[in-house]
């Protein structure tokens, strides 16, 4: 068992409304995780208290069976590679430089990455084919390039799970399909992985486990095949969504309704 | 960028390292012999070799006592401040992930003023205007990092707005000050003071607050690879494994404490962290590995250069932050210009 998540409840603050409301949730090796929910649901704030940056109010998470909660930074990162959403960084460090900061767990307080690391970064490069990006500035990148380069970064350290937020947004339909692809990979590589998603499609298209939040910050999850149904799309989504099998790609596939267009979209004169 | 790319490996920064140290000793030496009562090389030389080795000094006694008692604190005192300056600037603008933050964004520098005036105002003798000015210095630093504290806020946004507060109600503080001074002495040198120069250091001074810039200096050289993951924002350093707030506190505590020490030396000296940094980027790249060591030696050399020319050009000396202040406003020129295509 890699991740643990037992009954966690999370608010920002006491006054403000609970975000996470007794969530429970398991990651094993191998398993690939789609969390789903609407926008602002709590999907990032769950990878947050995942990540040991937020610390919920009640419940534990557990990470290969130590809590979260007292680990050092450290050993979290060791164990957990993570992928933020896109964010460029104030300086233009190159690609190298910024890949070589996922060896952090590893490089003592008075010092900095040796030989090991630079190896160690060098082949996650490779693994990720973006070695020809090698002394590029990070910043001038295009969005898919740089999440290849944030993937690099979140596995050279050699973590056990990686935990991505919203790995697709912003790329285009050829870069989204080339990054599932990366974490479907990852998964059958060893890693446990979890994602956030806005398209259920990515989650029939990665298959493995899906986790949705409802209207109240608790999650149901299960197989994919269990969780992404018309009947539960529609109820999360509060719009008619359609799921056909599709023959020839093996798979359901979740297509939007046709348009109903709003008659008086014209301001008064 | 041309220069980025002649030094986008480990070893040509070596090269780039090696030859600014020669340039920066070539400096020293030049520095002593230029001035109102010329040295030549020679006698320079002669007179750097037998201090450093210990020798019985051959000159004549009037060039051993400007060398020895007026140039040589005066060099190294602009070397160190200006390399202490440059790295603390470097290494705040990494922490803060905004490389237009300079070191006395804080409230350092206004602190320091405050000190250094109201020793001026008690017509106290130069060791404690070097004190106060320490002393306010770290206490407008303290003021600074209570606030967020104190608002349970531990983000850079809220440390940045308090930093302008402090400096906004130090610097009134500060005219209050100048107002109540008497015109015909002190405020003189109060602004004097505040302009920056290296005009009247002694070794004795010297020999006390250098070291106090070493330390930090040495400490910040060592953990240069950790701003880099700082620059990632907090929580994205967190995921990385980076123990945020302790090695934070350990970078804004030196940073200060070379901002502190350099206000003690010379002065409040602008623009000098500010640009020092940015051209240093622009030659070994952002990593701050190669920028913080490159940094203290080229804001070395430009404070030096700046001295130098504040000690020959006109009649009297002119104070440092004059001639920092035209050359900054020209290199940022320059620098907006290059990217005037990139602002939006």
């Amino acid at each position: 068992m890699i991740y643990s998540v037992k009954n966690i409840r999370f608010s920002y603050r006491p006054s403000l409304p609970v975000v996470l409301n007794g969530i429970s949730l398991t990651l094993e090796e191998g398993d690939v995780l789609t969390i789903m929910g609407r926008n602002g649901a709590g999907k990032s704030t769950l990878l947050g208290c995942m990540l040991g940056l937020l610390r919920p109010q009640q419940g534990e998470v557990q990470l290969c069976g130590e809590k979260v909660s007292i680990l050092k930074p450290r050993l979290i990162a060791s164990k957990v590679g993570y992928v933020p959403q896109n964010h460029v960084p104030a300086f233009g460090y190159t690609v190298f430089d910024y890949v070589l900061m996922g060896c952090a767990s590893k490089v003592g307080l008075m010092s900095h990455p040796g030989r090991k690391e630079k190896e160690d970064t060098n082949k996650a490069l490779e693994m990720l084919r973006i070695s020809h990006l090698t002394t590029r500035k990070y910043s001038e990148l295009s969005g898919g390039e740089r999440q290849q380069a944030a993937i690099a970064r979140a596995i050279v350290g050699k973590p056990k799970a990686v935990l991505f937020d919203e790995p697709t947004a912003h790329l285009d339909v050829g870069n989204q399909v080339r990054v599932l692809r990366i974490i479907k990979s990852l998964s059958e590589n060893g890693f446990a992985v979890a994602i956030t998603a806005h398209d259920p499609n990515h989650a029939l298209l990665l298959g493995g486990k899906a986790a949705i939040f409802d209207r109240e910050g608790s999650v149901v999850s299960g197989s994919v095949e269990e969780m992404v149904t018309e009947e539960k799309l529609r109820a999360l989504y509060g719009e008619k969504l359609v799921l056909r099998y599709l023959e020839e790609l093996g798979r359901s596939v979740c297509i939007s309704p046709n348009l109903k267009t709003i008659k008086t979209m014209r301001l008064p004169d | 960028m041309r220069l980025g790319k002649i030094a986008s490996g480990g070893g040509k920064t070596a090269v780039l390292m090696g030859l600014l140290s020669v340039g920066l000793l070539c400096g020293v030496v030049l520095a002593v012999c230029v001035g109102k009562y010329p040295v030549t090389p020679k006698e320079s030389l002669r007179i750097l070799f037998s201090v450093v080795f210990r020798q019985p000094v051959t000159a004549s006694g009037m060039t051993v006592n400007v060398v020895l008692g007026l140039r040589i604190p005066r060099i190294l005192a602009s070397v160190f401040v200006g390399g202490a300056l440059s790295v603390a600037g470097a290494a705040y603008q990494g922490i803060f992930q905004n490389p237009l933050v300079s070191p006395d964004f804080l409230g350092v520098s206004s602190g320091a003023c405050v000190g250094a005036a109201f020793a001026i105002l008690m017509s106290l003798t130069t060791v404690f205007i070097s004190l106060f000015a320490f002393i306010g210095g770290i206490l407008a630093f303290m003021l600074t990092i209570s606030l967020p504290a104190l608002l349970r806020n531990r983000s850079n946004t809220v440390l940045v707005l308090a930093g302008i507060i402090v400096g906004s109600a130090l610097s009134s503080l500060l005219g209050f000050i100048k107002y109540t001074a008497d015109p015909d002495t002190q405020l003189a040198s109060i602004t004097y003071w505040t302009m920056g120069s290296f005009a009247y250091v002694s070794l004795r001074d010297l020999a006390f607050l250098i070291p106090l810039l070493i330390v930090p200096m040495t400490i910040l050289i060592l953990m240069a690879w950790w701003i880099d993951v700082l620059s990632m924002g907090e929580e994205e350093a967190r995921t990385l494994g980076a123990d945020v707030t302790k090695m934070r506190g350990i970078v804004i505590l030196c940073s200060t404490l070379l901002t502190a020490g350099s206000v003690c030396i010379a002065g409040t000296i602008s623009w000098v962290g500010l640009i020092v940094p940015h051209f240093a980027r622009m030659v070994v790249g952002s990593g701050n590995r190669r920028l913080i060591p490159f940094s203290a030696l080229l804001g070395g050399f430009f404070m030096l250069l700046v001295d130098t020319l504040t000690r020959i050009i006109g009649v009297s000396e002119m104070p440092v932050s004059i001639m920092t202040g035209v050359l900054g406003s020209f290199f940022f020129y320059w620098l907006i210009w290059r990217q005037r295509d990139r602002i939006r």
